[in-house]
Order: C-alpha cells, then structure tokens, then sequence
C-alpha cells in the first residue's frame, strides 16, 4: 500500500506545495496526504508519541534522534487518559505506546491498525513470555485476566477478531512487561512481608495503598483476597458480579477501618508516597521503586509467595498513519526492539520485548545482575547514573524466570467492567 | 460596562478590580443582555436619517459566543446521557440506563445513602465549609482594604498583592501543601520538636481537612475580589451617619456594610460554590483519592469510556449547582441590588 506510492515522476516542492495547499484543508497537516507523490527526503521524519510519561524517556528520544534522524515528541498521559485519546482522537497522535488489557476496548474501536509482522526485523524473536504466556523455556505462566496472548494477534489487516494463534498481524508490537508485586519500605516495617495478605495487616493502618486505576486496583485486591484464603477465583482477571461484590466488600471494610493513607494514580504520587513516608506498603510500579530508591532511600520491590499481577505494554500505530509517517512508524520500532532501548528499559527494572538484542547492548555483568538474578558484580547504576545497588547485591525477585515465571495473573478489562467501575466508585464514597 | 452608570467612588474600585471578575459569570452576561433589551425605545440612539438599530443587535455577538460554547455543549452532554453505551462507544439509542444506574439501590437501600447520595452529601459538606470560611475570611480581607487601608494606591498595591499566588497555577499552590503536612511534614516535625505530639497528627493530610484547607487557600480571592468591589462603593457617610446615631461597631457592620454588600457576597458565593461542587482535582490530590466528590465519580466514568453516565452525572451536578444558586439569588436579588 504505502510502498505502491512512491514518487515515480520527480516533482518540484513548488509543484509539491501548491498540491499540498489543495487538500491542506482535509489533511491538515497530519502528514496523512496519501495519493500524493512526496518528497520525503524533505519532510522531516516526526513521530508524534502517545503514552504513559513512564515509557517516555528523554534519553530514548535522544538516542533515537542520533542513530535513525526521527524526532519523538512525548504526548504523555495517564493510563486511562491514553485509551481515551486513542479512541477519540485518533488523529492526534502517530504511534501509541499503550497497554495489552485496554485492546479489549481499542481494537472493536478500529482506531488502530494492525502491525504487519512482515515489517518487524525481530518478530520472531519477541519474547515468547507475551505471545504464547511462556518461558523461553517452555514453562507455562499464569495467563488469568487479559494475558497478552490473548489479544497480540488479528486474524487480517482489517479484522477486529483476535486471532487464537500467532499470526503475522499484531495489534501490539510490545516493548516493556513487567510482573508488578507491593513496594515496601523494609526501614519502616518490622514485619516480614511475603504474602499479599500483608497489604490490609491492621500493623500497617494507614500506612498502606493502592491504586486508584479500577481495572488494575481490583486486582491487587483479588491478590489479597486469595492470599488471605477467603475465596479462589477461576479467573481474576475476568470477575463475576457476585465476585466483584465480594471484592469491594473486602475493600471497603479495610478503607472503613482506615487501612489505607492514599491512593494513587500515576508514577509520580506512587514514588512521592513512599519516599515520603506517607505509606510503607503499597501497589507500585518496578520504576518507581528505583526511583525510590535513587533517592537513597531503602525501598523493596517485594516478591510475595502469591506470584505476580503482570502487565505489558506495546506500540500501535494509529489508524490515520499512512505513507512516509508509517515508515517512520516501522523504523522507529524495529529501532526500539534493536537492542539499546531493550538494554535501557532492562536497567530500569522492565524487561524487555527482544532479549537477545537487549543482551547484546548490555554489560555481562548487568544483564547478570538483572536478568539471571546473580549477586552484582559491580556497583548497579541507574541509566542516569544513580547507585542502585552496591555489588554483592540480587535484584528483588531473582532472575527473569523466577519472576515472570510467577506471574499469577494480568491486568484486564473484565467483561463485567462496568458494573465494576460503579461499584469501584461506590468503594471511594464509603 | 456597569462602572459607567456608577458614581464617581467606584473609579477607585476598577482601578482595583477590573469589571471581568463580574463579566466572566453567564449571570452577569445574562443580565447584560437583558438589560440592553429593556432599555427604553426612546433612550436609544437614534441615526442621523432618524433609523436606529434595535437594541438586541448589541447583544447579539455576545448571544452567538453563548449558545456556541455554552448552550449547545450542554445540549450535547444533555442528549449524550440519555443515549447507551459499550465498552468503547455510545450507541445512539435512547435509553435511560445512565440514570437508573447513577441512583441504583438508592430507594432499597433507605434511610442509609446510596453512592450518589452519599457522594452529594460528602460534595455538599465540603462545599458548605469551604463557603463559610472564604466567606468569613474573604470578608474580613475586604473590609480591611476598604476600610481599614486609607489611600487607593495602597488598596491597588494590596489587592495586586492578593493576586500575586495566582502567578503559579493552581496545582502547584495544592501540591505544595503536602510536604508542608505529610507525616514526616515541616508541621508535624515542629509540633513534635516542640513537644505538642508524641507521634505524627496523620489528619493534616489527605483528609476532609487538607482538602478544605487547599480549597480555602485556592479560592477566598474569588471572594475577596466582589466583596471588595462592593464593599468600596459604600458611601462612607452613612456609616458616619451610623456611627452619629450612636450605632456600636458591630451594629454597623450587621445593619449597614453587610446589606449593602450582599450583591458582592452572593456573586463571590457563587464562584466558590460552583467551583467546589465541581472540582475533583484538589479533593482527589488533597484528599488521597480517597474522597468522593460529584466531580470524581464523572472522572471514573470518563476514564472508563462511560460517556453516557459521566454526561448524566453532569447533568445531575449541574441540577444541584443551578439549586443551590437559585436559593442564594433568592436571598438577594443580583440584578436589582446591580
């Protein structure tokens, strides 16, 4: 389609421009002009980039900037707010960086195109931990709640089915996944922390939190629910009402009883909370106990004998991208999963979507620290420089298949979401 | 527009506080309009062929700006709640799904409070406190302008001052407050250095407290500003007046400057009410997330996708709004005291 376009008369960017003027009024300026010939080489390659400000790295855009010559402009939000912008401003945005659980709501949208697997250098090699819900060794992992596999592939370009099986079209090129646990400040809790049961320990009264995102907060709960032995759910990651009733039941108790101090919604207020002091155990996001942490105080990103609540999140293109912008797209993520921003999410605590080229871009002894779990060799630096860890040191959680291995289950978007997110609603005004 | 027919003592009050504090309400536009439509037919001005242009059109652009970005948004979110939805669309059909769901269980679950009753009731709460402290405090800083401050230039120089946190935005004058209060906040560190707590006060932050604390600090200057604009158009003879016939301080303020300020205090009032029932940025940052306010649950609501009910959510807020400052235009009639 796109490729079929390429100029085969050589225009003058006069001639080109006085073309462009004429539907200037329908593209407007989105790049989109397609049935145009272009001269692209002129045009300079721009992607504008919708996500959470979590992915959004200056130092990513730098980089990207030096090797391919294509300017990143970061429009960040929050989680809700990236699924909002995509289903209803599809135009305003050229890639999206968001999650596998909100797809359930943005494919039958048909506000973003599909991936073709074809244009994708390492397609073959994304990690078979988002696209089969295994190991790279064949281990099976949990898969309850909206388990990537479930909704990376399409069954055609066009479709909005998701397909069973890998195919060669991803809604999802995916970039960073992560199995997410409570953080705890170990210098203020006397308490062993190894179960999610310990998030409503009275010990902790008022000192603990969640998130105020429902599809993800409710399923720390669920983790709590199941760690205390009251009930085991077929599938947390897809309630029923009586079992969402019975959720917030157990919720609602522990905010009566003061249980928690705050919740939380983006990044930034998890890491404020904590290295404040404010809250001590809490739902956090493997960044932002780093970031913690880089302000030199002691923060665990704690694993809990339950498993993990696993989330990953990928690159759509949107549906208005066309022409020279879609190659741009293309570039741009198969530069992604090249290996230096695999080795500069690895760093952070994620892992990333191709690890061989992740491992290629890094030290021995930092993909050993991260990723095989073995004591630091050296000191551990963040990728902005700050000690993270003094050598002699495991990283939380042990090696990549310690953890990933004990995902229990993934962010969703359940079938019953909106009677959850009333009830999540009646749960803030208890 | 209204400082024209004003005698010539309000000169020094615009000086202070331009007339856009007033001019940005739809109430006071409103009244412009109407008032240029009553106007008498003779006192209009008359072309040089003895044709005049009625009155209306003057009114007109104004009326166009409005029902543009005013009346037709609000038709949309009025037709928008009564359509049904899906996860990830609305579905034009009518239905009046978004509001049975908002008030479910609200009948069955009586006398205790549904979600949206409890969460009207907590809104209300919060609004009413937020109200009588700006009141109270937004009165006093204007009475000391007025009447306590001699020079004009030094009323300007004060209410300039007044308007010196409005440089940063409104977030950053919020978020500020909370390593003021945390725990391990600069507050709780002095009551504990100086023996008041053992243990940290947890109530300073992310409560009903800090919320209406942020508010109070965020909005008395909406107050401050009308109070003040009436309060300098007092006539200072009648309070000698007063004072001559023997009234006692409090007698004055009660009998004279209160009533006569009364139009600044319900168009002050109606800011902060509007802008409390309807904020769920302060109450959501100040109060943890953990409280719930009418502006919250249409939050949850958008960030779900859920136009519909977040649309009959507004609808309801809006009722509520337009209620509470129906009763306040009861209390004193704006126009006429205008």
């Amino acid at each position: 389609m796109t490729q079929d376009i390429r100029p085969t008369v050589k225009l003058s960017r006069r001639t080109l421009l006085r073309g462009s003027a004429a539907v200037a009024g329908v593209a407007a300026g989105s790049g989109a002009i397609t049935g145009f010939p272009a001269v692209w080489s002129a045009e300079p390659k721009v992607l504008r980039y919708l996500g959470t400000a979590v992915n959004q790295s200056a130092d990513i855009a730098k980089k990207v900037k030096e090797d391919t010559g294509i300017t990143i402009e970061y429009v960040a939000v929050t989680t809700d707010d990236v699924t909002k912008r995509v289903i209803t401003q599809p135009n305003s945005y050229d890639i999206v960086d968001t999650e596998y659980f909100s797809l359930k709501k943005l494919v039958p949208a048909g506000n973003l195109k599909a991936m073709n697997g074809k244009r994708i250098k390492e397609y073959g090699n994304i990690t078979p931990v988002i696209t089969k819900c295994e190991l790279p060794d064949g281990q099976k992992i949990g898969d309850q709640g909206t388990a990537p596999k479930k909704v990376m592939f399409l069954e055609g370009e066009k479709s909005t089915k998701f397909a069973p099986e890998v195919t060669e079209w991803a809604t999802l090129i995916p970039t960073v996944y992560n199995a997410d646990t409570l953080g705890i400040r170990p210098d203020l809790i006397k308490t062993k922390v190894d179960s999610w049961a310990q998030l409503l320990n009275p010990e902790f009264k008022g000192k603990a939190a969640i998130l105020n995102i429902p599809s993800i907060g409710i399923m720390d709960a669920a983790m709590v629910v199941e760690a205390t032995g009251q009930y085991k759910y077929p599938d947390k990651g897809n309630m029923t009402k009586p079992e969402i009733d019975m959720t917030m039941k157990v919720l609602t108790e522990a905010k009566k009883n003061g249980q928690f101090r705050a919740f939380w919604k983006d990044f930034n207020e998890s890491v404020n909370l904590m290295a404040s002091g404010e809250t001590v155990i809490q739902s956090m996001w493997s960044p932002a106990v780093t970031a913690v942490k880089s302000k030199g105080i002691p923060c665990v990103f704690q694993p809990l004998k339950e498993g993990y609540r696993s989330w990953a999140s990928g690159f759509a293109v949107s549906k208005g991208v066309t022409g020279m912008k879609e190659d741009v797209a293309y570039e741009f993520v198969n530069w992604f999963l090249s290996g230096w921003a695999g080795a500069y999410l690895n760093r952070q605590g994620y892992y990333s979507a191709v690890l061989p080229t992740a491992k290629a871009a890094m030290e021995p002894y930092e993909w050993a620290y991260w990723m095989e779990g073995k004591p630091a060799e050296k000191d551990i630096h963040a990728p902005d420089g700050t000690l993270l860890d003094k050598a002699g040191n495991v990283r939380d959680g042990g090696s990549f298949d310690d953890r990933m291995g004990k995902v229990a289950c993934w962010n969703a978007i359940m079938d019953e979401n909106d009677y959850m997110v009333r009830k999540w609603n009646e749960f803030i005004a208890a | 527009m209204t400082d024209l027919a004003r005698p010539s003592s309000a000169g020094a009050a615009s000086a202070a506080c331009p007339p856009p504090a007033l001019g940005g309400a739809p109430a006071a536009t409103a009244l412009a309009a109407t008032d240029a439509a009553a106007a008498p037919r003779a006192a209009r001005p008359r072309g040089r062929h003895g044709w005049a242009p009625p009155a209306w059109l003057q009114a007109l652009p104004m009326g166009l700006v409005f029902a543009l970005f005013f009346v037709l948004p609000l038709a949309l979110v009025a037709v928008v709640s009564l359509m049904d939805y899906n996860d990830y669309e609305i579905v034009p059909s009518f239905t009046l799904r978004s509001y049975t769901e908002t008030f479910e269980g609200c009948y069955d679950q009586l006398p205790g409070l549904c979600t949206i009753l409890k969460t009207y009731w907590t809104t209300v709460e919060l609004c009413f406190t937020v109200w009588l402290l700006t009141l109270v405090i937004g009165f006093t800083i204007s009475y000391f302008l007025a009447f306590h401050v001699r020079t004009v230039l030094m009323q300007t120089v004060l209410a300039l001052l007044c308007t010196v946190p409005f440089w940063t935005s409104n977030v950053i004058r919020m978020i500020s407050w909370i390593p003021l209060l945390g725990r391990n906040g600069l507050v709780n560190q002095a009551l504990i250095g100086a023996g008041v707590v053992d243990v940290p006060v947890e109530w300073l932050l992310y409560s009903k407290f800090s919320v209406v604390l942020a508010f109070v600090h965020l909005f008395t200057f909406f107050m401050v500003i009308p109070i003040f604009n009436s309060m300098v158009r007092i006539d200072k003879r009648l309070i000698e007046a007063a004072y001559d016939a023997g009234a006692s301080g409090w007698q004055t303020l009660w009998n004279v400057v209160i009533p006569l300020c009364r139009p600044g205090i319900v168009i002050g009032s109606i800011f902060v009410v509007t802008i409390v029932m309807g904020d769920f940025v302060t109450v959501g940052v100040m109060g943890g997330q953990q409280i719930a306010s009418a502006g919250k649950i249409i939050e949850t609501r958008l960030n779900a996708l859920q136009f519909p009910p977040a649309a009959a959510n507004a609808v309801i807020l809006l009722a509520a709004t337009l209620l509470i400052i129906t009763a306040l235009t009861k209390v004193v009639d704006i126009r006429k005291e205008l």
